[in-house]
């Protein structure tokens, strides 16, 4: 079957797979983010994270974010995004983002843009566990709307 | 009477999907209940739900609605905590 572009999986990540999402072999140059599980956060140490997604709506905002980038940098010609879910390690891999253009002007705009947009409008969620204890945690406090995503 | 109900499904996640113990409810609302109306209907029957839905987001279908969007039958309401992904 062929991997789509725009996923959540509960399956390790690898960035070569991610890579291999972009399909057109003009792509002179790709750009990689990759989110990894932190041991420490706020001087505590993490046990494990815990992601929880709406897959169906989640792949549906992946794919927003792409179209999304494609209309401001118009050099940009494939995005690809996929992030996992279920219990993940310390130094594990939660996210991979590649874009790809003929050129590398642009790249680097849009790779940020895409994993600050994933933080704002993608529903997944993260529960931080440590020794003590465990939160649901957000950088977000503000309800979105569809008119405040145009 | 019927014709004057729809259905909808409304989905939990995260917080308020522990808090309820439950994923997924499927509830009968009158005709022209907005989703405004619905979070409240939902806090009064749920009241652990009030201190979610301040910061709560709604999506309607899979996309992300506003508090005054009517509901029609059949509709999957997702009520969305802060989301954290990445």
């Amino acid at each position: 079957m062929a991997q789509k572009p725009f996923a959540i999986t509960s399956e390790p990540l690898s960035v070569d797979d991610v890579v291999a999402r972009l399909r057109r072999p003009t792509a002179g140059a790709v750009t990689t983010f990759v989110g990894l599980v932190r041991g420490v956060t706020e001087g505590r140490q993490t046990l494990y994270l815990e992601y929880e997604a709406y897959p169906e709506m989640a792949e549906r905002e992946l794919r927003r974010i792409g179209d999304e980038i494609r209309q401001r940098w118009t050099t940009v010609e494939e995005v690809a995004i996929v992030h996992r879910i279920g219990r993940l390690q310390v130094g594990e891999t939660i996210v991979v983002i590649a874009v790809s253009s003929p050129h590398r002007h642009e790249l680097f705009e849009a790779t940020h843009y895409a994993i600050d947009r994933l933080k704002e409008i993608v529903p997944i969620w993260k529960r931080e566990v440590w020794a003590d204890g465990s939160e649901w945690r957000s950088e977000r406090r503000q309800p979105l709307e569809d008119e405040a995503l145009a | 009477m019927t014709e004057e109900q729809i259905t909808v499904k409304v989905k939990f996640f995260a917080a308020p999907r522990e808090a309820l113990c439950t994923d997924e409810i499927s509830l009968d609302v009158p005709v022209g209940t907005t989703v405004k109306d619905l979070i409240d209907m939902l806090q009064e029957e749920y009241p652990v739900l009030e201190r979610y839905t301040r910061f709560m987001s709604v999506a309607v279908n899979r996309a992300y609605a506003g508090r005054q969007t009517e509901l029609r039958d059949g509709d999957e309401v997702a009520c969305l905590p802060p989301v954290g992904g990445g």
